[in-house]
């Protein structure tokens, strides 16, 4: 195939025959490797419509967080006529819903949710909405709970295992947005097409079928998103033909997911370089210049900025700060050994110069040693000013997923279009740890949860007996977490598929599914069992012999100072958890994976965890991520650094989380040597095989003075666990946990 | 002076160590491992860290302990050009140990800089050690001798000639000085601070640190009495006033 767009572009490969977005960027794409000069700010224009966006972020917070709802309408690719902004301000179109920041609900996940939500923030669902969805059309939630079993449902409200897709999106899923820029939506239906030709087949199995009706669902989301593209008055039939076309065909892939499903994360995929290719053929041609082209990613960027979901407020206490995780990755190394760093990598960065900092989109750099080095100064002095993104080890990703993968949610990499995850949240080890001590009875509640084992009965914890009881405990808890992330995933494609974005992928067959499963409470469990090998610690139990407490005599070796004789506990736990995990048949095949990533839920998950053998008190948060517990780290940030890189990424390939705080003066004494030490730290981690790093550089005071005077801090933006938030919309008690954690100082 | 801290020839020698610092950014080039050596000789009155200074406290490690855990921030050292610093406390008090540690270090191939206020007589074992060190941290901590002995406690001759020295031998030094409001800020001391310096030949850099109170909590938790209560923290405009006098940036 041959098109007039794609005029003055390489054809060499197989990209022009197939869908190969990725061998058309190797064809095509302008490697860079200087610095930062050649960027421009904010144009007139962009700063005029930021401004408009930036009163109705106001306007938004004091409405209580929520600033409109269309409660009547269940969304969908092709649900809205068109929203707009500012219209003549506008360079890139397109709105979720028919006005900014008014949000929409999608039901399919489940009626009570969306109810809840909108009750919440002063709305009320539509009558007859409510009608259809209660009596007519079943929801993916209707399906999880009617078949849960009681074990599951134990597990889940006593938060042994927590934050389950099972009421709402479960999102993680990146579409390939950039085919429709490069293809055109007709193309892709072609190929669609094909697909069902040969899902005709002779044995018309479940399988067979199912997949039919899928790909169906598919061609149809694709129809439907050149519906909606239509209503903006752009045909996206054919493929881009400039760099603002480019830009405007993958958005408007992303916003028709994003229209489509309310999912826990809804990630952006690896567009700037792709996008880049467009912009220098634009700028060699004459029809595009320098300030152009940033406007054009500035104005993408609001666009992002700007996606919003109707949640309940359970779910902004797990997950604060209402978080989209847009993740954008950016950089990384090709495997020809040509950095994947262009011009676009930086123009994208430099948003948060020419819009000011934002937790959105979540911008992730996939960081290597061969990165130039003019890009990774420029990240670090981004990060020292803006605290605004995280790092990825595209090292240690390159090997498996190759270079063309991107980063969904916070740490869940995936190879763009040829992987999906079924998300799977997380089991809470601190609390299985406990339930192995009190033989399946919950430390708060005193019921018996898990299957009636033997408790622990000695006056002293024995570090062989409880190791033996935690063994079995989390064979328990690998079993009924197993059992509940299949009926979740089975309600999920059966009632909220996710079609558009899973047109935007392979063939079914080709695609590699994971079921990522996850833990908490890592640290907690750790230090725990040291304490219980290297200190003594006595048990204090209830009158019903619950153990409710504990006291610990002597000191113990702590998680998070680079110290073998605890460190190796946290690294049998994770290869011992994923291998129970995998004595278990998942949905649809899919392969096991594990992250230790808490995102916020750590304060949740700590809230509902009673007092553990290390010290901890009920209720104190856990660590973040896999994240020491905060004060136990005594040497320093690497130190800290070179625990968390002893966790093995084989057995946690969905993601290893460690977030990182320093004050700037910590950082080094003038601007140069902040940037120097910053990119040190980073090469050395990830040298040392760290997995992921979010960076923070801010002091104490500031953050307190934000709680105190949110008015004067607006923008200002902190990473958490895979992601960043607006430090001003978390709840006090994650605000306090944010300040309480571990801030690397010097004195 | 103090006494050097005396150990026991026959025993394997052990250091006695406050703390470690794995990210250390502002005590020398690079990324630095900082181990911050237990008890000192001086009695600072602006010490941040009061708790260094008795000499049997803190926990013993042997060389070897040391280098092991040392060895695991290689990777961070040499993308950023650092090492290791031998901070305090003072770290010149176990000099013993020194001689056993450096060599070892220097066969690692690992940057070693030597914190200190360099209050110590230049005899063949000092010799030895700043032979083995690439780099002094050095304290001048007041130009103006009677001010020097009220501030610190003793008086600032052999720290100068023990600078004299590592000019002589071309050894390399960062000169540092905390800039205390109204006692280490004089305009004519600072003026023959920048005198002093200028006839040494070896000075890489030169460092003004502003005081600040934030040890303060330490003392008060030793059940000390903060003798500096009422001085103000030095400010950044403090600082570049400083810096403007010695001529530095």
């Amino acid at each position: 195939m041959d098109c007039k767009q794609w005029e003055g572009f390489n054809k060499s490969g197989e990209w022009t025959e197939e869908i190969d977005v990725r061998g058309f960027i190797q064809n095509n794409y302008t490697p860079y490797e200087g610095d930062s000069k050649f960027l421009e700010g904010a144009t007139e224009k962009t700063k005029k419509l930021w401004n408009e966006v930036l009163e109705l972020y106001k306007k938004e917070r004091e409405n209580g967080g929520v600033l409109d709802a269309d409660c009547k309408t269940p969304s969908a690719v092709n649900a809205y006529e068109a929203g707009y902004i500012d219209k003549d301000l506008e360079e890139i179109v397109g709105l979720q819903t028919d006005a900014p920041l008014k949000r929409a609900i999608m039901p399919n996940g489940g009626i009570r949710i969306v109810e809840k939500s909108a009750e919440s923030y002063g709305f009320k669902v539509d009558p007859e909405t409510e009608y259809i969805y209660h009596n007519l059309r079943k929801t993916h939630n209707d399906g999880v709970f009617q078949v849960y079993t009681p074990d599951i449902r134990a597990a889940r409200s006593s938060h042994l295992l927590t934050g389950l897709p099972d009421g709402y999106g479960r999102g993680r899923i990146i579409g390939d947005y950039r085919r429709v820029a490069l293809y055109g939506v007709d193309r892709l239906i072609e190929e669609k097409k094909v697909e069902l030709e040969i899902l005709d087949t002779d044995e018309f199995t479940e399988d067979i079928i199912r997949r039919r009706e899928e790909v169906s669902d598919q061609i149809k989301a694709l129809n439907d998103l050149k519906a909606m593209a239509a209503k903006y008055g752009f045909d996206i039939s054919m493929p881009a033909a400039n760099a603002k076309e480019a830009i405007q065909w993958l958005y408007f892939g992303y916003l028709g997911a994003v229209k489509d499903q309310n999912g826990a994360a809804m990630s952006l995929g690896r567009t700037s370089t792709f996008l880049d290719i467009y912009i220098e053929r634009d700028i060699k041609n004459g029809t595009l210049t320098e300030e152009q082209a940033q406007e054009l990613m500035d104005q993408f960027i609001i666009k992002l900025r700007l996606v919003r979901f109707l949640r309940a407020p359970e779910y902004n206490s797990l997950f604060s700060g209402d978080p989209v995780w847009v993740t954008e990755s950016i950089g990384g190394m090709g495997i020809d050994g040509r950095t994947l760093v262009t011009k676009n990598s930086f123009r994208v960065l430099h948003t948060l110069d020419n819009l000011g900092p934002a937790p959105e989109p979540n911008l992730t750099v996939l960081w290597s040693n061969n990165l130039p080095k003019g890009f990774k100064d420029y990240c670090a002095d981004i990060s020292i000013r803006t605290s605004s993104i995280q790092y990825e080890n595209d090292d240690l990703m390159r090997i498996t997923l190759g270079d063309d993968y991107g980063i969904a949610c916070c740490v869940s990499a995936m190879k763009i279009g040829k992987q999906m995850q079924f998300f799977g949240a997380r089991a809470n080890l601190a609390k299985t740890l406990l339930y192995a001590i009190n033989g399946g009875r919950d430390e708060l509640t005193g019921k018996q949860v898990a299957p009636k084992y033997q408790p622990v009965t000695s006056e002293y914890l024995n570090y062989d007996e409880v190791m033996e009881k935690f063994d079995v405990m989390m064979d328990y808890v690998a079993k009924i977490y197993i059992k509940a992330l299949n009926a979740i995933h089975y309600m999920h494609d059966k009632y909220s598929y996710e079609a558009l974005e899973m047109a935007l992928h392979d063939r079914d067959e080709d695609i590699l599914r994971t079921m990522a499963c996850g833990i908490a409470g890592l640290s907690v469990a750790t230090d725990s069992l040291s304490a219980i090998k290297y200190a003594k610690v006595k048990v204090i139990r209830d009158e019903t012999g619950l153990a409710v407490d504990y006291k610990i005599e002597g000191d113990f070796p702590k998680y998070g100072n680079d110290d073998d004789r605890v460190d190796q506990i946290a690294v049998d736990i994770v290869k011992s958890f994923l291998r129970k995990l995998q004595k278990h048949h998942t949905y649809r095949g899919s392969k096991h994976t594990l992250s230790i990533l808490t995102i916020t839920s750590n304060v949740v998950y700590g809230k509902n965890t009673g007092n553990t053998p290390d010290g901890r008190r009920a209720g104190e948060p856990f660590g973040p991520g896999a994240n020491p517990l905060h004060g136990r780290d005594a040497n320093g940030a690497l130190a800290v650094m070179n625990t968390i890189a002893k966790l093995p990424y084989e057995y946690s390939e969905d993601g290893i989380s460690f977030t990182f705080s320093i004050t700037p003066a910590a950082l080094g004494k003038d601007e140069t040597t902040k940037i120097n030490n910053l990119v040190s730290m980073l090469d050395g981690y990830f040298k040392q095989t760290g997995h992921h790093i979010n960076v923070n550089v801010f002091n104490r005071e500031l953050l307190l003075d934000a709680m105190d005077h949110p008015e004067n801090y607006p923008q200002l933006t902190i990473r958490v666990s895979g992601y960043a938030v607006n430090f001003i919309k978390l709840t006090r008690e994650q605000q306090l946990d944010v300040i309480n954690r571990t801030i690397h100082e010097r004195i | 002076m103090a006494e050097e801290i005396k150990t026991n020839a026959n025993k394997e020698i052990k250091a006695r160590i406050h703390s470690f610092e794995s990210f250390g950014a502002v005590d020398g080039p690079g990324i630095r491992f900082v181990v911050f050596f237990q008890g000192c000789s001086l009695r600072c009155k602006y010490c941040h860290n009061r708790d260094t200074w008795p000499t049997n406290a803190g926990l013993e490690y042997s060389s070897d302990e040391l280098i092991a855990k040392i060895s695991r921030y290689k990777n961070y050292f040499t993308v950023s050009g650092g090492g290791v610093t031998l901070s305090g406390g003072e770290p010149l008090l176990q000099q013993d140990f020194l001689l056993e540690l450096l060599p070892k270090l220097k066969k690692l191939d690992i940057h070693t800089a030597i914190d200190t206020s360099g209050s110590f007589p230049i005899t063949d074992k000092m010799r030895k050690i700043i032979d083995l060190a690439d780099l002094f941290l050095l304290d001048i901590k007041c130009i103006n001798d009677n001010i020097c002995k009220d501030l610190v406690g003793v008086s600032n001759k052999l720290e100068l000639e023990f600078a004299r020295y590592l000019s002589d031998i071309n050894k390399d030094v960062w000169i540092r000085q905390v800039l205390v409001p109204g006692i280490t800020d004089h305009e004519e001391d600072l003026l023959k601070l920048k005198e002093f310096l200028s006839t040494l030949n070896n000075v890489k850099k030169v460092e003004i640190l502003a005081y600040h109170d934030l040890g303060r909590f330490k003392w008060e938790n030793l059940g000390c009495n903060y003798e500096l209560e009422d001085v103000p923290n030095a400010t950044t405009e403090d600082v570049a006033r400083a810096k403007r006098i010695l001529g530095i940036n």
